[in-house]
């Protein structure tokens, strides 16, 4: 029989600068990549990195100021350009050196970066 | 009745609905409802349609392809919202990237509520839309007929008629 | 070499029932190259959260898919009590157990009809639409609705089903098994459907793996996952649940394990009947939301994830859902390379695309 997995909330908080070199070793123990979602705090933005492994969460916590930007991951885990591209086009956060880069294409929407508190 | 009316052919388009009118517009087509015993088929060509049943609500991205699919179909055509959101925008309503119904890009001629709106109520206004496509289909024969310089009086004439006949 | 031409797929297409936009690079009829392009359906409807309060939220998560409507709105109602810390009776984890497993039924036999009808079989279409029926019956019956329910609130269930419905659900499903049965056996030993699916579209174990596909789409390439394993959701420990695996990475692999879960469905609904406990089916919930949770159930089409995240308010301050298409995209790209392009209306619908899933 399959192995029934106690799932912990995990939330790690990472600097953005050592965000790269955490998912490398992530990706070095055979996590498998599994969603990223940004969520608005006060004027700065959250990302949410998760990694699945056996069945366990492991979440990596960026807080990502006006402005600033992030490393892509998408030469780790390169379905990460679907969640990248997604939060550039609605939180306006700009990723660098992706591997698929849709320029602000993904998402056609009425108004820009509907998401972002400081549009 | 005219050929037309007899076998009047739709063509769905999914503006931005959850899937629930979606599934509903095909459980139409299948054994249970089975819309096929009043003529109805479904085509994926404009060309080939007579009525265009739009599903969801209208965003920035999919209204001009809403538009497209309309002008590309023939004249007389039809066109039926399925479900509240192709009616108003629904839940949806207050949504960023939601424009509105589908009524805020193209004529709508018949209304479906519901979420979703069931197979039954999604038969019943196609049915109801094949009286207006009748009704379109006159007056676009009289039109040809009645003299150019009126023809707003011919319409109109046609519309008392149709009425009389009811 | 032969000449490159770009041919649009898309959004409005006969094989598609929703909107999304390919363009496929090929040469003579051998696609180079798949990019696709979405944002046809996108609502935004995940930003309602600051004019929805965290119980009417739950409604609108339900509304991102009609197929798999029941999963979102128990994920969303779970994100919730988890974030606030509410147990919900055990009666109401084994009724969203039961009401998961109804929708997933509905959704493979709903997909297993688009599938024939892909491969131009439009008979056998119409009888899977037809066996469907009478799952759609039973949630009727049940939930008063066909394919949106709001029956899953935050603290349990808006209404109990009674054992008597239950008992009969059972013989109502055993009654269609044989049915059933007589339909996937063509799927399974038709020579017609067995020649444009086998073979079709591979995906490698470690392609799956490498683009972190989900759901049917990874089990039918060899790799275990299945989110009914984890245990912070239903009932799914106590009914000997195991995943149904297949290893070839083919089209034909992928609907064997939708096949397989349309019985193993069946059955985890006949067990989790006969062990179903007495008791109420919903805790009174009040108070604000305060804290996080995530939490990842096993939709029809794979992991779905669903994060709640309050700030002490009636309000969430962010309510995402993360649907399987998303994570199957890469995977369908990747299988779309190479292949004819005859076979790509098959291929992107094995993966059981879910477009409104994905956009939201």
């Amino acid at each position: 029989m399959s192995e029934r997995v106690d799932v912990v909330q995990n939330f790690e908080a990472v600097e953005v600068s050592q965000l790269l070199t955490e998912v490398k070793d992530l990706k070095a123990e055979g996590y498998r990549f599994a969603q990223a979602c940004a969520t608005v705090v006060d004027d700065k933005i959250e990302i949410i990195y998760s990694f699945d492994k056996a069945h366990q969460l492991k979440n990596l916590r960026i807080t990502v100021a006006q402005g600033e930007e992030v490393e892509s991951i998408t030469g780790d885990y390169w379905p990460a350009f679907i969640y990248e591209n997604e939060m550039h086009d609605l939180f306006g956060v700009q990723f660098n050196h992706s591997a698929l880069d849709y320029q602000g294409n993904f998402f056609k929407v009425a108004e820009p970066t509907p998401w972002n508190p400081k549009k | 009745m005219s050929y037309i009316a007899k076998s009047p052919w739709v063509i769905h388009y999914d503006g931005s609905s959850c899937n629930g009118c979606d599934i509903e517009v095909l459980a139409c087509l299948t054994p249970m409802y089975d819309v096929e015993r009043f003529g109805i088929i479904n085509t994926g060509n404009p060309k080939h349609a007579d009525v265009f049943l739009v599903t969801g609500s209208v965003n920035e991205q999919n209204k001009e392809v809403v538009k497209q699919i309309y002008e590309q179909m023939p004249e007389p055509k039809v066109v039926v919202a399925v479900g509240i959101c192709a009616c108003s925008g629904g839940v949806f309503k207050q949504c960023y990237n939601i424009l509105g119904g589908v009524d805020t890009v193209i004529p709508v001629d018949v209304y479906v509520p519901g979420c979703a709106a069931r197979p039954e109520a999604i038969i019943d206004g196609v049915v109801k839309g094949l009286a207006v496509l009748q009704e379109k289909r006159d007056n676009m024969v009289k039109g040809i007929d009645a003299p150019a310089e009126e023809p707003e009086a011919a319409a109109e004439e046609e519309k008392t008629e149709e009425g009389g006949e009811n | 070499m032969a000449k490159r031409t770009v041919i649009p797929f898309g959004p409005q297409h006969p094989v598609l029932p929703e909107p999304v936009h390919l363009d496929l690079v090929v040469e003579d009829e051998t696609v180079v190259e798949a990019i696709p392009s979405i944002g046809f359906i996108h609502r935004g409807l995940e930003k309602l959260v600051e004019k929805r309060d965290y119980s009417q939220m739950v409604y609108v998560i339900e509304r991102i898919c009609g197929i798999c409507s029941f999963g979102h709105g128990w994920g969303a109602a779970a994100a919730v009590e988890g974030a606030m810390g509410v147990k919900i009776p055990e009666r109401a984890e084994y009724l969203r157990t039961i009401l998961h497993e109804l929708s997933r039924l509905h959704s493979h036999l709903l997909w297993l009809g688009l599938l024939a009808d892909a491969f131009g079989f439009e008979s056998l279409f119409n009888h899977c639409w037809r066996v469907r029926e009478t799952v759609l019956d039973i949630l009727e019956k049940t939930t008063g609705g066909r394919v949106i329910f709001s029956i899953c609130k935050v603290g349990g269930l808006n209404k109990d089903i009674d054992n008597e419905t239950l008992k009969e659900i059972v013989e109502t499903l055993e009654g269609i098994k044989e049915e059933i049965k007589e339909l996937t056996d063509v799927f399974i030993e038709d020579d017609s459907v067995k020649n444009r699916m086998v073979g079709v579209g591979v995906l490698s174990k470690e392609d799956a793996e490498e683009l972190c596909a989900v759901g049917p789409v990874a089990r039918g390439s060899g790799v275990v996952q299945d989110m009914r394993l984890t245990n912070n959701h239903g009932v799914y420990g106590e009914l000997d649940f195991e995943p149904v695996i297949e290893t070839a990475g083919d089209c034909y692999a992928r609907c064997k394990v939708r096949i397989g879960e349309v019985f193993q469905s069946i059955e985890l609904i006949a067990k989790a009947v006969a062990k179903i406990p007495e008791g109420p089916v919903s805790v009174p919930v009040k108070g604000n939301v305060e804290g996080e949770y995530m939490l990842r159930l096993e939709q029809p089409r794979g992991e779905a994830f669903y994060y709640a995240k309050g700030a002490n308010s009636k309000f969430l301050q962010r309510m995402r859902v993360r649907t399987p298409t998303n994570m199957n995209i890469p995977a369908l790209v990747k299988t779309l390379q190479g292949c004819d392009l005859a076979d790509v209306p098959i291929l992107i619908l094995t993966i059981d695309p879910c477009i409104s899933c994905t956009e939201r």
